[in-house]
């Protein structure tokens, strides 16, 4: 144990360095760089999975195919790739609610989330999530799951990709696809918040 | 290998700490170490699960302290390195040299339209761990089971935290690469993947538990062995 931490500046030399020799040996180009980058900035994120959510409150049989395989049911919608080959959706209900986490590395389920925010990737979630869940979501995210529901935590340690289906919130009958898409919030599919509430 | 990586229960590692509004990339150079996984997965440095034991092997102090992408820097040298594709003392060369110069160019170099491509098509296609195997399930659903405790040295996904526990069988995924072997550069020998149900009383004890909570974790095939048949209990519960 005797590296040391280097420096934001220390680390942009490192990466610039390696990037260099990848370029030079045809592995990496600054065009399909900026590309994958826009991808994951600009594409693929939470609202796909808000699109899929709003979809499962809307339509009982598309619900069910989601909940039976996530990955075939999220390709009706164009929604499918890397990190989310294999996907399920876990369902919240009266009795249950869900948390994601990756206790051994960042496990996430980038096409229908995007890339996952740096706190579910840091040591103090990880370590924490699958003892003190209830504290977690209390101290952390101001959230509180009721006494008599039970909390499941899955840890995904396989290549299995499990993400939240929240429950569709009270005054929303009648509502569009689009408008429920809106309540969706990245956090209520790992399952650490609510969904907005609707606006009455 | 046992290391500080697995995290599962670790106590005074402090509070969860969540920024309100937070970019994708949060430094210019993250952007270039993201797409360094697929390209260089293409490349042929690793699969996934060798790349993760890559991150597995950075000192524990810099694990725990340094930013998340800085993990897949050391896991791309580390593989380059083994496999004759990077020349560290070149790399620390330029190191210096855009330590010394942050606005330096990269090196002239012309568009990859082969390349562009892999990032459209693999983005959403994806690189799929099933595989198929004449390998038969030995394990049902509603199976209690209990987690080998053995601690390789080299990569598994059997985190310290299940090893030695019992859990119940709930879901049954099929066979796909085992990390054990791929991991370890042995080959990607897939068997069967479960989903176990362990309660909060069984990983922390009844003392130390969050109470009505359950945590569930995959395992593969070999990390398990039969405590109680699923056929035996539905006998138990008639009785």
């Amino acid at each position: 144990m005797s590296a040391k931490i280097r420096t934001q500046e220390e680390i942009a030399a490192r990466v610039k360095a390696l990037e260099s020799m990848l370029i030079e040996q045809g592995i990496m180009t600054t065009q399909a760089i900026d590309r994958m980058v826009e991808i994951y900035e600009h594409e693929v994120g939470p609202q796909l999975g808000a699109k899929v959510v709003a979809k499962a409150w809307s339509d009982p049989q598309f619900k069910a195919r989601l909940v039976e395989d996530a990955s075939e049911a999220c390709k009706e919608l164009g929604i499918s790739g890397l990190q989310g080959e294999d996907m399920v959706v876990v369902e919240n209900t009266d009795t249950v609610h869900n948390i994601i986490v990756c206790t051994l590395c960042s496990c996430y389920p980038w096409p229908v989330l995007g890339l996952p925010p740096n706190w579910y990737k840091d040591p103090q979630y990880r370590a924490a999530i699958t003892r003190e869940p209830r504290k977690v979501l209390g101290d952390s995210f101001d959230f509180t799951v009721p006494e008599d529901v039970e909390v499941r935590v899955w840890d995904s340690s396989s290549e299995m990709r499990y993400w939240v289906l929240p429950q569709r919130p009270a005054g929303t009958q009648g509502w569009s696809e689009e408008q429920l898409a809106d309540l969706v919030t990245r956090d209520s599919m790992i399952g650490v918040g609510p969904v907005a509430a609707a606006a009455s | 290998m046992n290391g500080v990586f697995d995290l599962a229960g670790t106590d005074g590692v402090g509070p969860v700490i969540v920024p309100e509004e937070e970019p994708v990339f949060r430094a210019e150079w993250e952007k270039a170490v993201f797409p360094m996984f697929a390209m260089c997965f293409r490349a042929g440095f690793f699969g996934v699960d060798q790349f993760r034991h890559g991150i597995e092997l950075i000192d524990p102090a810099v694990y725990l302290k340094s930013p998340y992408y800085e993990h897949w820097v050391h896991t791309v040298e580390h593989f380059g390195e083994k496999l004759g594709k990077l020349d560290m003392a070149e790399l620390d060369r330029r190191t210096e040299h855009y330590l010394a110069n942050p606005d330096a160019p990269l090196p002239e170099h012309a568009d990859d339209p082969e390349l562009l491509a892999f990032v459209e098509a693999v983005v959403p296609s994806g690189a799929p761990a099933r595989r198929p195997s004449d390998k038969v399930a030995r394990f049902k659903v509603g199976d209690i089971v209990r987690v080998d405790r053995s601690a390789p040295r080299g990569h598994t996904r059997r985190a310290r935290y299940v090893r030695g526990a019992i859990g119940e069988v709930v879901l049954h995924h099929g066979p796909m690469i085992y990390p054990d072997t791929a991991g370890n550069g042995l080959g990607e020998n897939p068997e069967h993947v479960y989903t176990l149900r362990f309660t909060n009383e069984e990983l922390w004890g009844a003392e130390h538990a969050e109470p009505n909570g359950s945590v569930y974790v995959d395992v593969w095939d070999p990390y398990i062995e039969l405590v109680t048949p699923v056929s035996a209990n539905a006998e138990g519960a008639v009785a």
